[in-house]
């Protein structure tokens, strides 16, 4: 389906019909929003509820909005929300189950998903919802929750023209440009005496929701100036992580010192897996009712930093912080590589920026390098096949 | 072999949403009713259920050393290891130690209750493996009822094997799990049993000490030996390695192991092992799959 449309250009002044278009089809158009001092996804009707002239400032542990010099819409760079608060909520009914103990029947939940659609989702967002599709839609084990709202959901990607001091997409492979997986992708331009989105069909999906939309040829001067701003946006990226032997880095370095140095500092709070796009893990909750005869199963979001989280009877596995990090970071890094054939890591920088003690996954990553090359600071090398087999 | 729900289904109709929605639910369990509960040892019961339609009646095909997850109504859902044997297809027998609240309910099911089950999940023993040698089952506590399956197998194909053996271990006489199976086995010479506990009083006349003191004087040859372990995760590493030391290669021995779950497709990422998934990759590795990460505290 790509590059089967030519791109386009949707001026500033009709990119309200674009969400509009978007709610008449029936779906529910979420996006960008300034709220409590922080640029967040949610339900949007129009072009003035987006974050109009705002951006951000992000270093390991800080996030600030700040007004920018300019009206852009999507001037920001990953907020502490992904997107996977829609597609895999933080709560869920799994389903229910009435009687009790001698006879019961259970019931899949009925509710209908929501039919979304995406206005703004970063390249690196973007990897991170087909990693999550990867996790939640394997064919032996889908989970239909999952696939239902995702099946429905449209994209309208937006190729980021800046960057925060935390991104690392580039690194990663992710970003800043998108090239697939989207129904429609915009990079938004802001000139002189113009402004405007150029866009790409990159579905059937977006073919037909540009017939609705008031849009002129992209011009090779405009696809220049879409290339130029990603291009920019790359340049801006101060991290980045050595993907290259990652893995095997890491499965060699479980014994290594160097975990609890960082658990010295690690708080154990959690934050860095909530925020996190791909982060998946989750528990269950079973609930009753007062008569005792309707029971809820539910789903919410756990993370690894916790201690129930590896509990078995007699006590958890992973008592200590340095197990935990250790287990996220592995996980991310190396394991996902083997039970998914992907880096469970997008270098969205949200970890980075979330962390109340500033941890950052990119210069842990590097210690770990740096030991491996310096024979002198080597730790225990004997764990080194962590690869299935 | 991993047998699941929609191991049939084709790609396509697993991703295609003009199938998505009738795409089974792999969190949904299955009715099963509850026909006969046997106290094992205190606290510790043996149920037998079987399938109350027809879609349950696929849950019953397993293969040795698979799990379920099994739902006590409102209480929640916990894995369990099928104890049973894999012959009887309409049936499916668990035995379950009540340790919190969703295994005690399990414990306090009666006669006629129902439960839901899902499953099975995981891999299995390798019993073809063990064909034309040596098999040595080691089990220590809880972990003969994982390993029972397999003992069914084994034994109803005697023939295809050398020497069989069950060492077995408790804490204690009183909680020796199958104790007239352990008998019936015993003389009928089909199975060399040795069971020892941990400690004892004057009325034991049998081994006192730990399991892998079994290991070190039970007599077989090490190079043509499959060995099964399943217990606490401690006395599995002291077991593999005494085999070990009495000259098995760690791809001749297979450990059972438990993890935190709940979803036991994949899906809840609790299970993890370093690379593996419990639930997928797992329950049963052999040593050599597992043996760096034995080293490693707390992965
Ligand atoms: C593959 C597998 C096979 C098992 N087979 C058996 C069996 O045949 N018989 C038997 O009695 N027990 C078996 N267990 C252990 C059994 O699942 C736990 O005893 C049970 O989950 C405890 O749950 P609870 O809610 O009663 O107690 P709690 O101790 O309060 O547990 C709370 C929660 O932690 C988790 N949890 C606690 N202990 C374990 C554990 N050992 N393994 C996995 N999750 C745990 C569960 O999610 C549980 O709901 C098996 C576990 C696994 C992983
Ligand atoms: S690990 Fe950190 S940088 Fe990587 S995807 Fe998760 S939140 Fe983003
Ligand atoms: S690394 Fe940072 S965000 Fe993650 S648990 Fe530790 S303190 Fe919290």
């Amino acid at each position: 389906m790509k590059d089967a449309m030519p791109a386009v250009c949707i001026d500033r002044a009709d990119f309200d019909s674009v969400i509009k278009a978007l709610a008449g089809d029936g779906y529910n158009v979420v996006g960008p929003v300034l709220r409590e001092g922080a640029i967040i996804y949610d339900e949007i009707s129009g072009v003035s509820d987006l974050p109009e002239g705002w951006g951000d400032e992000q270093e390991a542990g800080t996030y600030r909005t700040v007004k920018r010099n300019d009206k852009a819409l999507f001037g920001h760079n990953s907020g502490q929300q992904a997107w996977k608060k829609f597609l895999y909520p933080s709560r869920e009914r799994l389903w229910s189950a009435q009687g009790d103990n001698a006879e019961f029947k259970i019931e899949p939940n009925a509710e209908t998903p929501p039919k979304y659609a995406f206005v703004g989702v970063h390249a690196c967002d973007l990897r991170a919802i087909e990693i999550q599709d990867i996790v939640f839609m394997n064919p032996e084990t889908a989970d239909p929750r999952y696939g239902k709202r995702r099946e429905g959901a449209f994209i309208v990607a937006v190729n980021c023209a800046q960057s925060a001091k935390t991104c690392f997409c580039a690194a990663m492979g992710t970003g800043p440009r998108a090239e697939s997986g989207f129904d429609l992708s915009l990079t938004e331009i802001i000139e002189a005496n113009a402004h405007y989105f150029v866009a790409t069909v990159g579905s059937a999906r977006g073919e037909t929701l540009m017939q609705k939309i008031k849009s002129r040829p992209a011009t090779d001067a405009d696809l220049q100036a879409a290339a130029t701003r990603t291009e920019n946006a790359q340049k801006q990226q101060v991290r980045s992580l050595d993907r290259e032997g990652v893995k095997e880095l890491l499965f060699s370095s479980y014994s290594d010192a160097h975990w609890d140095k960082i658990a010295e500092r690690c708080l154990s709070c959690a934050n860095c897996t909530m925020v996190c796009p791909t982060c998946f893990c989750s528990k269950t909750e079973d609930t009753t009712d007062l008569s005792g005869n309707h029971a809820d199963r539910w789903r919410l979001w756990d993370s690894c930093f916790t201690v129930d989280f590896s509990y078995i009877h007699g006590g958890s596995i992973r008592k200590q912080v340095a197990s935990r990090y250790r287990q996220w970071m592995t996980h991310k890094l190396a394991s996902w590589i083997d039970q998914f054939g992907t880096s469970g890591c997008v270098g969205c920088g949200r970890c980075i920026t979330w962390c109340p003690v500033g941890i950052d996954i990119t210069e842990e990553a590097k210690v770990f390098r740096e030991e491996k090359m310096d024979p002198r600071l080597r730790g225990d090398d004997e764990v080194v096949k962590g690869t299935k087999q | 072999m991993s047998v699941t729900k929609s191991a049939h289904k084709t790609a396509h109709e697993a991703q295609c949403a003009c199938h998505a929605a009738e795409a089974p639910d792999p969190l949904a369990p299955e009715p099963f009713r509850v026909v006969e509960v046997k106290q094992e040892i205190e606290g510790c019961n043996t149920l037998i259920v079987e399938p109350e339609t027809d879609e349950a009646k696929k849950l019953c095909m397993y293969a040795p050393g698979q799990f379920h997850m099994i739902y006590a109504f409102g209480q929640g859902e916990v894995p369990i290891s099928i104890s049973g044997d894999p012959a009887h297809s309409n049936r499916l027998v668990f035995t379950i130690m009540g340790v919190g609240p969703v295994s005690d309910a399990l414990t306090r099911l009666k006669e006629g209750d129902k439960v839901g089950l899902r499953g099975p999940f995981g891999n299995h023993w390798p019993v073809e493996k063990a064909a034309g040698r040596d098999v040595l089952l080691v089990a220590g506590g809880l972990g003969l009822a994982p390993l029972r399956p397999a003992i069914y197998s084994i034994l109803a194909k005697r023939d295809l094997f050398s020497r069989v053996m069950l060492l077995y271990g408790t804490r204690k006489a009183e909680s020796i799990l199958f104790q007239d199976q352990l008998a019936e086995w015993n003389k009928h010479m089909e199975m060399n049993v040795s069971v020892t506990v941990d400690t004892a009083d004057e009325h034991w006349g049998g081994h006192v000490g730990l399991v892998t003191e079994l290991i070190k004087e039970t007599n077989f040859s090490p190079s043509r030996t499959i060995a099964m372990i399943c217990g606490p995760e401690v006395m599995m590493r002291f077991s593999a390695g005494a085999l070990l030391e009495r000259g098995m290669k760690a791809n001749q021995v297979y450990v059972s192991m438990e993890r935190n779950m709940k979803c036991a497709v994949g899906l809840c990422g609790r299970c993890q092992y370093g690379p593996y998934f419990m639930c997928k990759d797992g329950p049963i590795f052999s040593f050599d799959q597992v043996e760096h990460l034995y080293k490693v505290r707390e992965v």
